[in-house]
């Protein structure tokens, strides 16, 4: 099962990348540097979907104690903090280039630096635990509240004055997006959750056998 | 040290850095810029501030040679003049949206020590003809600006 995630997360990011430079015209206002769009976006919402299961598999140990739960929440935070990472750097080389600076302070890149923070700071505290189901319980905690920074992150930008505009495909109202351009971004989603569930797959492997070696 | 010692010391940390993202960010992020009318109803000279608004069509001016850059932002009611040394951003153009960061120089104007173009969600092909598009179009960019 593992393997075929595999080979189809291979294939996906081969689409992905025909469709994103093969495909999809150049942006009209900012050339063909909006196509790091389509790494961009599907890597924060891959990162979404980590952290969403981070806080579903928190609660599910917090209220089944099944060790299960936790190495769901453990395996997919460590790597929504590696999208999130993806999602700050492809970000902050799109933003020199078009907005004239690799970094500032608005509300999304903040609550998004924020949001890298927290779930660094879930992985650092559960590195520390020494004991096998205290450790679950307190990240359980921590995986839980920093959960509450994901919609923040997401409605920053409707919410507060930013530099970052506003959602195009998530949005309330839909903005306007060349119809080849946004077949290319779903390719991409795809392809990047494809390799979202790969390594979850993979590392949920690993974490079991620890558990089983533990025992 | 103790487990219990590490955990505190870890979660005194994750708290520390949370609590100084959070204020640092809250305070400066919310009101990330102000607009012109904001800017004008008390403007304090000196005062570090960061400024948004829409570039005034027909204000721009650009001096290659000393790098003087000169242009209105305006949010529709109230406009600031501008000024500005260096180069600006390439999508910074008139009728779009810029934040600019600085100080009120208690002259009339806003001396900008840095640009910042914002840009729209909206995303759409060069020619509106989306078939010819792509890897034609990628590989010309490529060779220069000579081919385009």
């Amino acid at each position: 099962m593992t393997r075929w995630l595999g080979w189809l997360a291979a294939l996906g990011l081969l689409a992905g990348l025909a469709m994103g430079f093969g495909y999809a015209p150049k942006d009209a206002v900012q050339g063909n540097v909006q196509r790091i769009m389509y790494l961009h976006v599907p890597s924060i919402l891959t990162a979404y979907v980590a952290f969403a299961l981070v806080l579903a598999g928190s609660l599910g140990f917090l209220f089944t104690r099944r060790l299960a739960w936790d190495r769901l929440a453990h395996a997919a935070g460590e790597i929504g903090v590696v999208f999130t990472a993806l999602t700050l750097v492809s970000g902050s080389i799109w933003g020199k280039p078009t907005w004239g600076t690799w970094w500032t302070w608005d509300a999304r890149l903040t609550s998004t630096a924020i949001l890298f923070v927290v779930y660094v700071g879930y992985l650092l505290l559960r590195s520390m635990a020494e004991e096998r189901d205290r450790g679950a319980r307190y990240a359980a905690v921590v995986g839980i509240m920093g959960a509450v920074n994901i919609p923040i992150v997401h409605f920053s930008v409707l919410w507060w004055r930013t530099l970052h505009q506003p959602p195009t495909i998530l949005s309330p109202e839909r903005a306007p997006m060349a119809p080849a351009m946004l077949r290319a971004l779903l390719v991409n989603v795809v392809a990047l959750l494809l390799v979202f569930l790969y390594l979850l797959s993979k590392r949920l492997t690993v974490r079991r056998l620890e558990d089983e070696l533990r025992a | 040290m103790s487990h219990r010692g590490k955990f505190l010391l870890g979660g005194a940390v994750i708290l520390g850095a949370l609590g100084y993202l959070v204020y640092a960010g809250v305070s400066q992020s919310v009101v990330y810029f102000v607009t012109p009318s904001e800017l004008q109803a008390q403007p304090v000279p000196g005062k570090a501030y960061r400024l948004g608004g829409l570039v005034a069509p027909g204000s721009l001016k650009w001096e290659a040679r000393s790098l003087d850059l000169s242009f209105v932002l305006s949010d529709g009611k109230t406009s600031v003049p501008v000024r500005h040394k260096g180069t600006p951003p390439d999508l910074f153009a008139e009728g779009r949206g810029a934040v600019v960061e600085g100080t009120w120089s208690g002259e009339g104007y806003f001396k900008a020590s840095l640009i910042m173009a914002k840009h729209s969600e909206e995303y759409k092909a060069p020619h509106g003809n989306e078939a010819q598009a792509g890897y034609k179009e990628l590989l010309n960019t490529l060779k220069g600006p000579g081919t385009r």
